[in-house]
């Protein structure tokens, strides 16, 4: 089968690989029929993520038909389309038993801080991703939903991460009527993210970027002002000017890892690999948010150390929370969300890239040409 | 010296209790914005609270069946046990498995080495497997593998407008060709005494 195989930083090509096989009996292979990349997937080709291995497939966002199933499978059968969320999860570990699908303990030898991802290095459980043809999709009676009627292919896979990520974010926010929040980045999640915060009452959105295109969307596609961070000589204080001097009361970290906005905190940690992450979105919102209030951290960060203003956010009593999200969880009221017209997802895909032509998807979309906001892969197309 | 800043007139907040008022009313939100308001009620959140039990997950196990292990599979210390189920993706293999190996056995995720041996790995492993693609009849590609040829026709120039990453963009195609070019120069070199030693 064919699969996007991982090269080294930068680096990616299409193989040929052996098809994945039923190794667990509650596994199941899934043909992929659409797949995305994720501002997630730029960190693992970044080269940023330890335990990376040259030869190993990304994409955990992905959609397709059951190919095979293995013999404790229940709830699958061959042909069942399916969207299958990012998580890898058991369903009945301490963890699943709490909810905390994200957090899973059964799935991930390499780590204990850190649960099952698909396509997302060994630090989450080596596993195979589905931008390929084919992928091996474990606890197939758990993860998986066959993908409803109504819903269209790509706002499923759509819901498998970036939409389900961004619901989720808005609500680690811990957001009431009214609430001034402020969301960091304008990615897809970032955008999901200051959509779902009106739904739960927010008085204000404003969106930071400093992607015009991106920005754009943020007005349009989330209805949020925005705030180009270029334009500011430190948009701190301009946070705290637009919010008369107080601060955000909630502020959602969509950026994670490969931050901006400081040369110093980039290149020691997206270059040079020296933090886990680039903190500066993150000391941006534990700089910006209120005294007393919330920091949601959606961005993600490796395991390594980052250079993180803790002191601030002591001082300040701030609330941090952040996790993985647990999609599955989200699904139920999601989907009553799409159908009531609150939420079309696929309004801001914009590219759609054939799997053989991967790698430049991959440039594309790390370097923000041509607009790219979210791109999906499609296996077979050229 | 004292600030000869403006003070700002009607700033009072926060230095006040009341909150700056909004610029619309709820009802101007519910108007202009799909579904505002529709989780108001934390119950109407499904993340909310965060742990939540009995929620019906498809499972029909209390420990899931262990997966079997074919060939010994590194796992962090910090676990008690093989986990159920595991990833098979690229097994540990040449140098690179050597230290990865080691970064396992030997220190716990609370350690800074774990992480950084494994970020040293990784590079590791690209070199090797970048001479291990010359040997092969798919050698490594820096051009089309890095998607660079994705710039024609993209806006290259006009994408970049007024971004900052763009200071740093140009240090991506240094890592990417960088090593190849130290690489050459390596090769360049041990060559060149080889012939003269061959000479003399
Ligand atoms: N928690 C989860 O479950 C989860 C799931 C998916 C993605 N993520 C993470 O969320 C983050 C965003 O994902 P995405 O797909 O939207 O990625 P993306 O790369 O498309 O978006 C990131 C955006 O942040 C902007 N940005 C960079 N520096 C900034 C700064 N200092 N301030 C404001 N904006 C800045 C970039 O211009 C870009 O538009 C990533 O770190 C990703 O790994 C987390
Ligand atoms: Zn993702
Ligand atoms: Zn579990």
């Amino acid at each position: 089968m064919r699969a996007m195989t991982y090269r080294g930083p930068y680096k990616i090509r299409v193989e040929d690989k052996p098809m994945p096989r039923v190794e667990h009996p509650n596994d199941a292979i899934v043909r992929v029929t659409t797949a995305a990349i994720c501002g997630s997937d730029l960190h693992l080709y970044h080269g940023m993520m330890p335990d990376t291995r040259v030869g190993s497939t990304f994409g955990h966002e992905f959609v397709g038909v059951v190919h095979e199933v293995g013999p404790s499978v229940q709830h699958l059968a061959v042909g069942d389309r399916v969207m299958v969320p990012f998580n890898i999860y058991c369903g009945t570990c301490f963890f699943c038993a709490r909810g905390l699908y994200s957090n899973c303990h059964n799935v991930n030898p390499n780590a204990t801080a850190v649960g099952g991802i698909y396509g997302y290095s060994h630090t989450t459980g080596g596993y195979d991703g589905g931008q390929a043809e084919f992928v091996r999709v474990p606890f197939a009676d758990v993860g998986p939903a066959k993908v409803p009627d109504w819903m269209d292919e790509e706002d499923a896979v759509l819901c498998t991460d970036a939409l389900a990520t961004g619901y989720f974010g808005a609500q680690l926010a811990d957001i009431a009527e009214g609430d001034v929040v402020v969301v960091l980045g304008a990615g897809p999640v970032g955008l999901f993210a200051a959509r779902s915060a009106w739904l739960m009452g927010a008085g204000r959105v404003i969106v930071v970027d400093q992607i015009e295109e991106r920005l754009e969307l943020a007005r349009t596609f989330a209805y949020a002002e925005t705030i180009n961070y270029t334009q500011h000589k430190d948009v701190v204080v301009e946070l705290k000017r637009t919010t008369g001097w107080l601060g955000a009361d909630r502020v959602i970290d969509a950026v994670g890892a490969e931050a901006d906005g400081n040369l110093v905190q980039h290149v020691t940690s997206a270059k040079l690999k020296l933090q886990g992450g680039s903190p500066v979105a993150l000391n941006w919102a534990i700089d910006g948010v209120r005294k007393g209030g919330t920091v949601s951290v959606m961005g993600a960060y490796g395991p390594i150390f980052s250079a993180v203003k803790f002191g601030d956010a002591m001082n300040k009593g701030l609330t941090l929370r952040a996790n993985q999200a647990p999609v599955k969880r989200q699904w139920p009221r999601l989907f009553e969300h799409m159908r009531s017209g609150y939420l079309k997802p696929n309004d801001i895909v914009t590219h759609r890239i054939p799997l053989e032509h991967i790698a430049e998807g991959y440039h594309m979309f790390s370097a923000k040409l041509d607009g790219c906001v979210k791109p999906l892969v499609v296996p077979g197309g050229d | 010296m004292p600030d000869d800043r403006p003070t700002e007139r009607g700033t009072t907040v926060p230095y006040t209790a009341d909150k700056p008022p909004l610029p619309e009313t709820p009802d101007q939100l519910r108007a202009r914005i799909p579904g505002w308001g529709a989780d108001l009620d934390p119950a109407d959140r499904p993340a909310v609270p965060r742990e939540v039990r009995g929620l019906e997950t498809g499972a029909h196990w209390e420990l899931p069946e262990q997966q079997p292990e074919h060939q010994p599979r590194e796992r962090s210390v910090e676990h008690a046990r093989l986990t159920p189920v595991f990833g098979t993706s690229v097994p540990l293999k040449g140098l690179s498995g050597v230290v990865r190996r080691y970064a396992y056995r030997r220190f716990s995720e609370a350690r800074a080495a774990h992480w950084l041996l494994l970020v040293a790995a990784d590079r590791v492993d690209a070199v090797e497997s970048h001479l291990a693609s010359l040997a092969t009849r798919r050698p490594d590609d820096p051009v089309t593998q890095s998607g660079v040829l994705a710039e024609a026709g993209n806006h290259p120039v006009r994408s970049r407008a007024g971004r900052t990453d763009v200071r740093h963009q140009v240090l991506d195609p240094v890592l990417v060709v960088g090593p190849w070019v130290l690489a050459g120069l390596v090769v360049y070199r041990l060559g060149r005494a080889l012939v003269r030693r061959v000479r003399t």
